[in-house]
């Protein structure tokens, strides 16, 4: 199998914290790769680390099959790097930014500034094109960093973080343009403390804590590794909860686990005990408004594997 | 409310296929163009290369002229020189180590530093983009030199020879104050770098006086401080006499701290990955 970038047991350390305890990466070619954690646990590192700003105590890593050490600036030419401390120049225009990052990376002038203009077309900026950077909001500054990291076509594209602090809309457009560049065959590591995120577009979940890989593998599976699936029964008329709880009781043979705001909720062993449910429901004549099986949620997962409660692991920070 | 096109850009194949040669040179010029756009727009960041040699000009001939030389107009012409080196020397001091700091604290050092550049190139670029202080501070203590009734005693080659080489002179020092910027990487100590250090180098020599009239132990200092040779050769360049060997002191002393300072800087500079 080819990876587009690897790493094996990173370590970190800065002073006595330990930042990375032996962390393992990677992803296939074309694939997204959602790494999910909370504040401190070790993702920010990694990716700096992969993006070689930072080095290692320990363990390797390749990207592209080159050493992050040892082959820098050759790495440098494949990734573009999109974080809250890889920033543009608050003194210039979104435009002269990403002119001068073209410069940088060897286009021509006009090339340079043809790729600059179809990037913030791309992200929705050729408005603010030539304000300073100063004057755009969070979400705008957002997207900019996010058309930095791309301006050299990278073919493995490092996101740190890249909806913090995004209102909901924006958030979906940028999930668009991530699987766009998937779609594209671009490998992209996408770092995030949305649970919801990482759910929406990546192949596969690192999941890490404590600078440790605590689970890695798909959404899915990792729905599955945690635990069962669940029913929710909400029937049209409240008035009938407890009907449709004797009556699911008696198909799954255990009492209903949760039963509030007119719905109720009940773990099962397999997706037939779901066909059992609506037949014995319809058999009982309980109309239902809401009937469906599902799979725990990733903050479901996320407690189960670390303990941390769901707010501490979804907290937001603010970036003005 | 804009929304994003999702179509992406074709990334199988990088726009960027092969470097091109002379990478450092480029990217320290694109870098230094960015420099100067940012302070075209906080103009500001000028004022002190503008007023800076004013105020010593001002301070020198009109304070201590009449006690050093009995007049303000000759002293004028004797202490210009001296105020010439001050000038860019101390126009490069207080420059560029403290916007390399506050570069380095930004995220976009760290956005050059994961791209493909050269990796000197953004402490070469914010060097050269600085050096725009040095015609704007000289330009400032000629013009006022000139209304005082400073004259050059040489002819235009000669003076604009001295500018050139006490230019180059403050270029090579100013690097100190990058290595100290980098090492520290706190702006707060470079400013007192930068202040306290030019101090001893500049007034311990015959700038504002003949070496003649100090007490032995800052004679035997002014012999030996390398700042002496470039005041000489200002002084002989703009006023006349022998101008081969301060000149050619100043241009070993300028070249040596060069040769030694730039590559710490930069190797400190990549060093703190």
């Amino acid at each position: 199998m080819s990876y587009a970038f690897e790493a094996e047991g990173l370590v970190k350390r800065y002073g006595s914290t330990t930042a990375l305890a032996g962390v393992s990466l990677h992803a296939r070619r074309g694939t997204v790769l959602g790494v999910l954690g909370p504040n401190g646990a070790g993702k920010t590192t990694a990716i700096q680390i992969l993006a070689t700003l930072l080095r290692p105590d320990a363990g390797r890593a390749t990207v592209g099959g080159l050493d992050v050490v040892r082959d820098a600036a050759r790495v440098g030419r494949l990734v573009g790097l999109t974080g809250q401390y890889a920033t543009v120049d608050e003194d210039l225009t979104g435009a002269e930014n990403l002119v001068l990052l073209g410069r940088l990376l060897d286009l021509p002038r006009a090339a340079a500034r043809s790729r600059a203009r179809a990037l913030l077309t791309q992200v929705g900026l050729m408005d603010a094109a030539h304000l300073r950077v100063s004057a755009y909001s969070g979400g705008m500054r957002r997207r900019l960093d996010l058309a930095a990291g791309l301006i050299g076509r990278p073919e493995i594209v490092f996101l740190d973080e890249p909806t913090t602090g995004l209102d909901p809309g924006k958030r979906e457009d940028l999930w668009a343009t991530i699987r766009a560049l998937a779609a594209e065959g671009a490998t992209v590591l996408l770092t995030t403390q949305y649970l919801e995120e990482a759910d929406a577009l990546a192949d596969e979940i690192t999941v890490i804590d404590h600078g440790r890989v605590i689970a890695h593998d798909t959404p899915a599976g990792l729905k599955q590794l945690v635990g069962g699936r669940t029913i929710v029964v909400r029937p049209s008329d409240p008035a009938l909860l407890g009907a449709a709880a004797r009556v699911v009781e008696r198909v799954t043979g255990r009492p209903v686990e949760q039963q509030h705001g007119g719905a109720l909720t009940t773990p099962v062993e397999s997706a037939r005990a779901f066909t059992d449910v609506v037949r014995a429901l319809e058999t009982a004549r309980v109309d239902v408004a809401e009937l469906a099986l599902r799979l725990p949620s990733l903050d479901e997962v996320f407690f189960s594997l670390t303990g941390v409660t769901e707010t501490s692991a979804t907290g937001t920070e603010e970036t003005a | 409310m804009t929304t994003l096109s999702t179509q992406a850009p074709a990334v199988r194949r990088p726009a960027v296929d092969a470097p091109r040669p002379w990478p450092l040179l480029r990217h320290s010029f694109a870098l230094a163009g960015r420099s100067l756009t940012k302070t075209w727009r906080n103009p500001g960041m000028l004022l002190e290369a503008l007023f800076m040699p004013a105020i010593f000009l001002l301070m020198f001939v009109y304070l201590f002229g009449g006690a050093v030389s009995g007049s303000s107009r000759e002293y004028l012409q004797y202490v210009f020189p001296g105020v010439l080196v001050l000038t860019t020397i101390l126009t490069g001091q207080v420059s560029t180590g403290v916007s390399i700091v506050v570069d380095m604290k930004k995220g976009v050092f760290d956005r050059f530093r994961s791209m493909p550049i050269a990796r000197s190139a953004p402490l070469l670029g914010s060097m050269l983009g600085d050096a725009v202080r040095y015609p704007v501070a000289v330009t400032m203590l000629f013009g006022l030199g000139y209304l005082l009734g400073f004259r050059v005693e040489t002819d235009l080659a000669s003076a604009l020879g001295a500018v050139a080489l006490t230019i180059g002179f403050g270029f090579s020092l100013s690097w100190l104050t990058v290595l100290v910027a980098v090492l520290l990487g706190d702006e707060n100590m470079v400013s007192w770098v930068a202040f306290l250090v030019p101090f001893p180098l500049v007034f311990g020599t015959s700038m504002a006086a003949p070496a003649e009239t100090m007490p032995g132990w800052l004679q035997a200092w002014a012999e030996v401080n390398p700042v002496s040779h470039a005041i000489d050769a200002s002084r002989r360049l703009l006023l006349g006499g022998p101008v081969a060997e301060p000149v050619l002191m100043t241009l070993l002393w300028g070249g040596a701290a060069l040769l030694v300072l730039a590559p710490l800087a930069a190797w400190a500079y990549r060093r703190r990955m």
